[in-house]
């Protein structure tokens, strides 16, 4: 397999070179942009497999550069964010991003992320069955099994838990959740989504007070791995 | 307080009040003579001359020789005087009154004027603290930082692989130190200057009891104990600000007990109100101390190095934006006990069992 290309969108150079580094030790090509110009120039010339975008650019701010990547870049996107502002992570979520992550973030998280991205470029199709540790879900036959063993959930249960699980290791906004599981109309419903994660939670998880693959991320939304 | 009032409303009240002591002595009129109620005009006036403002007061002042002079002195209903005497009696009020007025708003200007320098000093005062606590607080994890990489750019094959790697760690205790500390700073200053804006979302707070626990740092040699209480419904509040706020008692909970201490978290709720304890059994916390560790930047006297002393005081920032109370008190075990109030709106969506 060829080598995955990496684009980085960063104006500050200490973090392009610690991202360069650990990604050409992974195994990634990586190709580098100081601003969003170049950033856009760069991602049409080369069309990279992951972009790895900074929101804070010093010319144009990075939600414009991901407004305008989405209109014709269809691969993953990753953006790079210093604060934990909710709303900005969630703004570039519900805007196109894959996933996000905020500085300072570790390496190994790093590398998680741009794995799932990556898997997700791959998946255009869905897969048939989708297992995660002891779980596995058949998404054409809508059964779900926890170490071999069928489990009762009910549709909308169901509904919630396959959306997550297709877009395993991304983060999926509650607004986006309530609106594809509950409909439009629900996106503010944020109870529903807690009740139903709570309930999800006692069926898939070995112990629901400290879930593995329903994985809560704070004030945003919910994450599958 | 009083200064909130707007001017107008100022002048509205001061005006009422004359007007309606006005009436009551003119009621009393056959029992009292006019200077009688010349002095218990003056004494309403001297009264809002504390209170309000100065112009509002000349108001009252001017208003209240008006109604002394046409419904009190003779002739009555007439702004003209008889006798020589109550046209001094006249003067005399009108000029005590506006002496009076002027002579308080002065005293008050002073007041103010100490009661900022004051303030003035506090601040300057809370700089200097700030300025010291953040200097050892921030420069230390910066050296630890920079003389680690010198180290390991230096020595070379001088030092051992296990040297390196204490280095390493050293290194990443002091960025993960260094980050936590900028985190608390901005809240502080979100706090302080109004722009934390809270998210209030339904929130399982066994869920968020659960994630705190799983982040506080170092618990090994510490217990952290929760039992969760399936019925406690679904709470309005912000989890992001309040899962700060709980990982702040917890992890200041843990750095002040012994290694083997207990960290009890309990979770109640009555119709809107949700109530958090944590306790662990330490040796407490003195009373003199109690109401002090709140405050910003105070610290323990004898509680050593790390910790901003902001970690509390923001914790109570958090909960007081959400409209609640926290409050230190002894533990059954002898230990220190926080307990927080939250008034919120519920769900008790989460006990139905549909769909």
């Amino acid at each position: 397999m060829n080598k995955p290309n990496v684009l980085i969108i960063d104006d500050e150079p200490q973090i392009r070179k610690l991202l360069e580094i650990n990604l050409s030790t992974h195994g990634y090509q990586t190709r580098q942009a100081a601003t969003g110009k170049e950033g856009l120039m760069l991602a049409a010339n080369h069309i990279p497999d992951v972009i790895l975008l900074d929101l804070g650019l010093p010319d144009i701010s990075g939600h414009e550069v991901l407004r305008q990547l989405r209109e014709w870049y269809p691969k993953a996107i990753v953006v790079l964010s210093v604060e934990k502002g909710e709303e900005d992570i969630i703004r570039a979520l519900d805007n196109g991003a894959n996933d996000y992550l905020s500085k300072p973030f570790r390496v190994g998280e790093l590398m998680a992320r741009l794995r799932s991205a990556i898997r997700n470029n791959d998946s255009g199709e869905a897969q048939p069955v989708i297992t995660a540790g002891e779980l596995e879900i058949d998404l054409a036959g809508r059964v779900v099994k926890n170490q071999g063993e069928v489990l009762k959930l009910t549709t909308t249960e169901y509904n919630l838990l396959a959306l997550l699980a297709r877009n395993e290791g991304r983060v999926l906004t509650h607004q986006f959740l309530l609106k594809e599981v509950w409909g439009v109309g629900y996106q503010t419903e944020t109870q529903y989504l807690r009740v139903f994660v709570a309930q999800l939670r006692k069926k898939i998880e070995q112990d629901a007070n400290h879930p593995r693959h329903l994985i809560t991320v704070s004030g945003v939304g919910y994450r599958f791995e | 307080m009083m200064r909130r009032i707007p001017v107008l409303q100022q002048m509205f009240i001061g005006a009422g009040c004359v007007v309606l002591l006005s009436v009551i002595c003119y009621l009393f009129r056959p029992y009292m003579d006019y200077r009688v109620v010349a002095l218990i005009l003056l004494l309403v006036v001297s009264l809002l001359a504390v209170l309000f403002d100065i112009l509002p007061v000349l108001v009252s002042a001017v208003l209240s020789a008006l109604i002394l002079n046409v419904f009190f002195i003779e002739p009555v209903l007439h702004y003209k005087i008889n006798s020589a005497e109550s046209a001094l009696l006249f003067f005399i009020y009108m000029l005590v009154a506006l002496v009076n007025a002027v002579l308080t708003n002065r005293l008050r200007k002073q007041e103010a004027r100490v009661r900022d320098k004051e303030e003035k000093e506090k601040t300057i005062q809370l700089y200097n603290t700030l300025l010291s606590s953040l200097s050892h607080e921030l420069k230390t994890p910066i050296a630890t930082i920079i003389g680690a990489v010198d180290t390991l750019q230096e020595a070379g094959d001088r030092i051992t692989a296990e040297q390196k790697s204490e280095l390493f760690t050293a290194i990443d205790i002091a960025g993960s130190r260094l980050n936590k500390q900028v985190e608390n700073l901005l809240n502080m200053s979100r706090l302080e200057t109004g722009t934390l804006a809270l998210k209030k979302d339904w929130c399982d707070v066994n869920e968020l009891i659960f994630r705190v626990m799983g982040s506080v740092p170092d618990c090994d040699d510490h217990r952290v104990l929760f039992d969760p209480d399936e019925k406690v419904p679904l709470f309005k509040i912000d989890e992001g600000l309040m899962e700060i706020v709980l990982y702040g008692i917890v992890a200041n909970a843990i750095r002040y007990t012994p290694p083997g201490s207990e960290v009890r978290i309990q979770v109640g709720f009555d119709d809107d109100q949700l109530h958090i304890t944590i306790s662990d059994n330490g040796k407490g916390i003195p009373e003199e101390e109690k109401q002090k560790v709140f405050d910003k930047f105070y610290r323990m006297p004898d509680s050593g190095t790390g910790g901003t002393g902001l970690g509390l005081s923001i914790a109570r920032g958090i909960v007081e934006a959400h409209g609640g109370q926290i409050g230190l008190s002894d533990s059954a075990a002898g230990g220190a006990e926080f307990s927080l109030t939250l008034p919120a709106e519920v769900s008790y969506l989460k006990n139905l069992k549909n769909e």
